[in-house]
């Protein structure tokens, strides 16, 4: 190693190094400082005499930032078949990560203006609160706690879950009576694991839980014969199902033992970014009420004349303005992504891998919990 | 044999294949019985692995997948610019191969190693993804070539060109200008696959290094707070596994941000990797600086050598010589410690495999996509061993 080696060995190593700072700081200097990202929950103590009466200090806040940066930012799933993941092409796919484009497809006008960011159960949370994410749309439970103590709102659900039970078809069991004295194969730490043991205490049905710390683990011993059933969410239970060897020797009993309103979320404090979220989730349930899909809807354009559809598409009023979007926003959700059940097939319908019935999240027209406020 | 054998002078004993497992494998009844039933295992073994390998394993998933797997979700059209970093490193590796390896009798296994990617080529990727992989080939050939027939002419390039190559990559991959451009930036949220894997792995060696040979010099000063803050830096990461550094990147750093300004998640990585690793290395660099004799401090010293000349030319090469082992298998274990981000939500290797598994169309196919990228790590760390056993023999560690 010669003198003027070292040297130059030093100089690149510093040089990359400046390089390398410089590579981290361009693109996360996006955001400008001066949009004020949403305060915390404080409430406007002293407001300012300008600003009007009923504006808490963050509200606005993440449109602004969001418009700025001509991109949203979502914080997504990347290992839930049908739900969150990347195909093959390395796109997103799935049903909350086309909630994101629909909320992109309400501000831009283009569903493709949307940054996914692939974040963790544990991360989830904390990326939301600290701003690195907009929304959060990955399969989270709605519950009191996360509602108040995470300093986020959930905006609605997206998707009705609820916890399931698979047993072989040739055990002839239908109901959770049918497995008294029986093994549940069940993973450990989760709530899965508390929900199975309040209910069965409940009913006073005796089992003999087998506990797994992980899914994969759980399934396989199933497989295996090991225990009489397995238990996680539904959802969780079809797509499992289908990669079992023998898939059509099981069934999912027609039991629901909890309940799992799956939704995204946003920050508290920016009740205008709330809105928007909110409003793209009853714009794509209200879209199938109406009768709108991506495909119809610019011939609808012309022929509508009932007024709450036509105030849905902005032909009338300015319903769009008051959230702070242009008035086509609703028809932008509609046509460049779908209303929910086009969403709902396109991820979790009968022709994908993932099929799921609808169950609870069919409208309310049909028996279902979908029911979105009218558009007025 | 072994009569006719005993019969002549001995020579040089040099028994055939039978002799060989005559002596070794069944010299008593024990060996006997115990060969025997290795043998009937490994065969077991190996039987099922082939038949699972050959007839059972649904290998779509990593054909359809494949680049997801080596790049994450870098855009397609600018993909180009990971090929041309890849070009210039098979270039490097070639060129260094002829250069070092003029001498050696095993030419036939060099030229195997550097047309192996061809093998890559021959399954059943689009035309022009085999025509880039076997360029890989012809590249690595010719820089071997290169360098075999012109040894003295390249020496000085290609040691430059090492030297430079890692900037180049950073470059290449992240971009410079903006949108529409062939040098496009791509955000670091694009980089996957094992493009991540190799930036974290590459970043971490490069930075850890001359910081950990600065804590190691730090720990032996005779300041009191350089020495405390060395060893108060060293002890505390040493104290704390890799995961929970990463988690504290990734979860506690941006509560302590200011709202609104955030720190790439992948710098974040890098640098929980970098100062995890410098704090191992310092450790490892300290021990070939106490392995020095005091004589070499002294001798530097009659000569005239002030401290620092002392210490970065007649001490540190010789004790940085002395733990090129260790150094290697440290950064062989911060390679397979990258997978670790994955647990943080990064698209390393490990992460793009498990979202892989989540792609509705290749539900259940664990066990395909493990063994792909298992072997990819094992590839990688076994040139990475392999290459520092020519480097300590090109060296004479072992000799001197």
């Amino acid at each position: 190693m010669n003198k003027k080696y070292f040297a130059l060995l030093a100089l690149v190593i510093v040089a990359s190094m400046v390089l390398s700072a410089c590579g981290g700081a361009a693109p996360t200097a996006a955001p400008p400082a001066e949009t004020s990202a949403p305060e915390p929950t404080t409430a406007p103590a002293a407001p300012a005499p300008a600003q009007v009466e009923f504006t808490a200090p963050g509200y606005g806040g993440t449109l602004t930032t969001v418009k700025e940066r001509g991109m949203l930012i979502c914080g997504v799933n990347s290992q839930v078949p049908g739900f969150g993941y990347v195909d093959a092409a390395g796109a997103f796919s799935g049903l909350d990560v086309d909630y994101c484009r629909a909320v992109a497809a309400a501000i831009f006008g283009d569903p493709e203006k949307v940054e996914f960011r692939p974040v963790t159960a544990s991360e989830r949370f904390t990326a939301l609160q600290s701003g690195e994410i907009d929304i959060l749309s990955r399969n989270t439970t709605w519950s009191l706690q996360r509602d108040t103590e995470l300093n986020g709102n959930f905006v609605h659900t997206t998707y009705y879950d609820g916890q399931g039970m698979m047993v072989p078809k040739d055990s002839g069991i239908t109901d959770l009576a049918g497995l008294d004295g029986g093994t549940i194969c069940v993973q450990t730490g989760t709530t899965t694991e508390l929900n199975l043991a309040d209910v069965f205490a409940a009913q006073g049905i005796a089992y003999t839980p087998a506990v797994f710390d992980n899914a994969d683990n759980t399934f396989a011993a199933y497989a295996e014969g090991r225990c009489d059933a397995v238990t996680t969410d539904k959802s969780g239970l079809v797509a499992r199902r289908a990669v079992l060897p023998d898939p059509e020797n099981h069934v999912i009993l027609d039991v629901t033992i909890s309940k799992e309103p799956l939704g995204p979320m946003v920050r508290h404090g920016d009740d205008q970014w709330f809105d928007i979220a909110q409003w793209t989730v009853f714009a794509m349930i209200s879209g199938e009420e109406f009768g709108l899909t991506s495909a119809n809807i610019d011939s609808m354009m012309s022929t509508a004349t009932a007024p709450e559809v036509r105030r849905f598409l902005g032909l009338e009023g300015d319903l769009g303005l008051k959230l702070g979007l242009e008035n086509n926003w609703a028809y932008n959700v509609i046509k460049l992504v779908g209303n929910y059940g086009e969403v709902y097939d396109r991820n979790l319908g009968p022709d994908t891998p993932t099929y799921i019935p609808r169950g609870l999240n069919k409208l309310y027209l049909d028996g279902g919990l979908l029911y979105a406020p009218p558009f007025r | 044999m072994t009569e006719i054998t005993s019969s002549l002078p001995p020579l040089i004993e040099r028994p055939g294949p039978l002799g060989w497992m005559r002596r070794n494998l069944f010299s008593t009844w024990g060996n006997s019985l115990l060969s025997l039933a290795s043998a009937a295992f490994l065969i077991w073994v190996l039987k099922g692995l082939l038949a699972w390998v050959f007839s059972a394993a649904e290998w779509g998933v990593i054909l359809v997948n494949m680049r997801l797997i080596m790049v994450g979700q870098f855009p397609v059209a600018l993909v180009w610019r990971i090929w041309a970093a890849m070009y210039f490193l098979a270039f490097l590796i070639g060129n260094t191969a002829g250069l070092r390896m003029q001498k050696t009798r095993r030419k036939g296994v060099i030229v195997g190693l550097l047309l192996s990617p061809v093998v890559f080529a021959l399954f059943s990727f689009s035309l022009p993804a085999r025509l880039a992989i076997a360029g890989l080939s012809l590249i690595a050939l010719a820089g071997w070539w290169l360098g075999s027939r012109w040894p003295k002419a390249f020496r000085r390039p290609v040691l430059t060109g090492w030297i430079i190559y890692f900037p180049i990559f950073m470059l290449l991959v992240r971009g410079t200008a903006g949108e529409g451009s062939p040098m496009e930036i791509v955000t670091s949220n694009l980089w996957g696959g094992l493009l991540l894997t190799f930036m974290l792995t590459v970043v971490g060696i490069v930075f850890s290094f001359p910081l950990g040979v600065f804590l190691a010099l730090g720990r032996r000063s005779q300041l009191p707070i350089v020495r405390w803050f060395s060893v108060g830096y060293i002890e505390l990461v040493r104290g704390v596994p890799l995961i929970t550094i990463l988690f504290m990147a990734q979860l506690m750093l941006p509560l302590f941000l200011p709202q609104g300004v955030t720190i790439d998640r992948v710098i974040r990585a890098m640098v929980g990797i970098t100062l995890f690793s410098a704090a191992y290395l310092a450790e490892n660099v300290r021990g070939g600086l106490q392995a020095i004799p005091k004589g070499q401090f002294e001798a530097a010293h009659a000569l005239g050598l002030s401290g620092f000349q002392s210490m970065f030319y007649i001490i540190l090469p010789q004790a940085l010589r002395l733990v090129i082992p260790i150094l290697v298998g440290q950064f062989i274990a911060l390679f397979k410690d990258t997978s670790l981000v994955a647990i943080v939500g990064l698209f390393d290797l490990l992460g793009i495999a498990k979202t892989v598994l989540a792609q509705p169309d290749f539900l259940g196919l664990q066990r395909e996509v493990y063994a792909f990228i298992s072997l990819i790590y094992w590839v990688l760390s076994y040139a990475m061993s392999y290459i520092s056993q020519r480097l300590e023999v090109a060296l004479g560690v072992g000799e001197r």
